[in-house]
């Protein structure tokens, strides 16, 4: 007990409830890893399929997907339709996996604060931990997702080169940031006013089409002309998913399918600097805002 | 001994706010800013304390006299308006036993949660792991879920975690009615055993009795601003006459 008050005699008075932001929540590794792991652990409870969910729902979603654009809308190369993408398959749910890890992340990441408000509300602690837990949590599920994806490239004839392994890397790291970036910024707002759970709702069935996931960046192209494609190309989401079709794709194919100008030199780093730019901001209106969760939840 | 808690002219308003959606937000600010759209109170209003460290203080007063926000403040889970708090060492709270506990996780996880929410290491709750068994006398049941538990188990395993985590500071906010009579004695063998060992106690009951057996030092709040600081039965006896 000596070294407790001792320690207590030299410590500095210090102002309660400042705490350090996203850097806390390193400190706290040990706190969000039980937070991730009881999120995964009450996600499926008491349903019978459990974890199976994670690759049943992705499945039918492909599934859907694939009949309706592939083949009704005829986005999948054939003989009869030598305009189409080849191994669209393979294109599409490589965009979907992405798509769907950004859109359970942000969703959780923005109900995280409202959710866990009666632990708010009593205990402090760096509250930057649940927006994080979230997007950890659906980085988790993306494992299984992923899992399918190679084993569906390798059936495809994959044959990557370490460049775009990286640069597979790079695009789940850009959404990663960009999901936390926003995660803090409506996962705060939400507490004042609840409007952000639904604006986020409507931001990611939007999020889903203004990337090339169903249909090819050409297209785009074609339609706006050059200098709205470059708007276009600037979303953080689109350069992840076109990471994604170079590192997962392309090299299922026989590389000669045209990928966006520049995207390595240009446009992935491009991404990086958004995402992070999208993350600075929602740290910042987080620590603005959490003063007061205390009493507005 | 040196200052463990010390709060200089704090002040805390709270806003009513009635509204949570955008759209009346946007329609009041369109309109001209017409009628109140929240109202203010001020939960503490000035509020001055300096509290020695191993000093055992409760805060008293009636409903809504701003104690427990006080509290909150202690712990950090509000900031002030205006003023300040600073606090020296690690203050844990016992504030409301159980948040953080998740009905879907077994008791042995639950320690390790809520041991990690109040601020310990895992090294720390490791060590502490058959202490805080054995002293909630949950014994075979920590592997079972909590959801079936009865309220007293729960309670019991809340508290013992939360004794457990050895801060400087222990703040104690109504939660002293935990569990049977023998638990209850415990309880407070427990609290004073830390009281003893120079922890600073912070407590908040409506319990005079209780709290007169614990603490030194009563603080009573009312409206927000303190009208007595003294000793505790001084302060039971002013609390009593306001009634």
């Amino acid at each position: 007990m000596t070294t407790a008050s001792d320690f207590s005699e030299t410590a500095p008075l210090v102002r309660p409830g400042v705490g350090g932001g996203l850097a806390d929540v390193f400190r706290q590794r040990f706190l969000l890893k039980l937070l991730v792991r009881k999120e995964l652990q009450i996600r499926y409870k008491g349903s019978v399929l459990g974890l199976l969910w994670s690759y049943v729902k992705p499945g039918v979603q492909f599934l859907v997907f694939y009949i309706a654009l592939g083949v009704f809308l005829g986005l999948e190369k054939s003989a009869r339709n030598p305009d189409g993408l080849a191994n669209y398959a393979v294109y599409l749910f490589s965009g979907i996996v992405l798509i769907n890890f950004f859109t359970e992340a942000l969703s959780n990441a923005a109900r995280s604060i409202v959710g866990n408000g009666g632990l708010i509300k009593k205990i402090y602690l760096p509250r930057e931990l649940f927006p994080v837990a979230s997007v950890w949590v659906s980085a988790v599920h993306f494992i299984p997702q992923l899992i399918v994806l190679v084993v569906a490239c390798v059936f495809a004839g994959w044959h990557p080169s370490l460049l775009q392994l990286v640069a597979a890397i790079a695009g789940f790291v850009i959404v990663a940031m960009l999901a936390t970036g926003l995660g803090l910024l409506f996962g705060s707002a939400n507490v004042y006013f609840r409007d952000s759970e639904n604006i986020v709702d409507m931001l990611l069935m939007v999020a889903t089409w203004t990337s090339p996931i169903m249909y090819s960046w050409t297209m785009v192209q074609s339609k706006l002309g050059a200098s709205w494609y470059a708007v276009y190309q600037v979303n953080p989401i689109t350069i992840g998913v076109e990471a994604f079709h170079y590192a997962f794709w392309l090299p299922t194919t026989d590389e000669t399918a045209p990928m966006p100008p520049n995207l390595l030199p240009l446009w992935v780093p491009v991404g990086i600097v958004v995402s992070l730019a999208v993350l600075v901001l929602g740290q910042w209106v987080f620590r603005r805002l959490e003063g007061r969760f205390a009493q507005e939840l | 001994m040196s200052v463990a808690i010390e709060v200089q002219k704090l002040n805390k308003q709270f806003v009513l706010r009635h509204t949570r959606s955008l759209k009346e937000a946007i329609v009041w600010l369109v309109t001209g800013r017409k009628g109140d759209i929240s109202k203010k109170f001020h939960a503490l209003h000035n509020v001055d304390l300096e509290i020695q460290q191993g000093e055992t203080v409760a805060l008293l007063g009636l409903n809504g006299s701003g104690k427990s926000t006080l509290l909150k403040h202690i712990s950090g889970v509000m900031l002030p308006d205006s003023g300040s708090v600073r606090t020296r060492g690690r203050v844990a709270g016992l504030i409301e036993v159980g948040a953080g506990f998740h009905h879907d996780l077994s008791g042995r996880e639950n320690v390790y949660l809520n041991g990690a929410i109040l601020g310990m290491t895992e090294a720390q709750i490791d060590e502490q792991f058959d202490s805080i068994v054995e002293f909630s006398e949950i014994g075979e049941f920590i592997d079972t879920e909590v959801r079936f538990y009865s309220s007293g188990m729960y309670l019991r395993l809340a508290f013992s975690v939360a004794v457990h985590t050895d801060p400087e500071v222990f703040l104690v906010d109504e939660i002293l009615a935990v569990g049977d009579e023998p638990f209850q004695r415990k309880c407070l063998a427990r609290i004073k055993e830390l009281s003893a060992a120079g922890k600073t106690l912070v407590v908040v009951s409506h319990d005079l009795e209780l709290v007169s057996r614990i603490c030194d030092r009563g603080v009573v709040l009312k409206h927000g601003n303190i009208v007595f600081d003294g000793a505790i039965d001084a302060a039971v006896a002013q609390l009593r006459s306001q009634v």
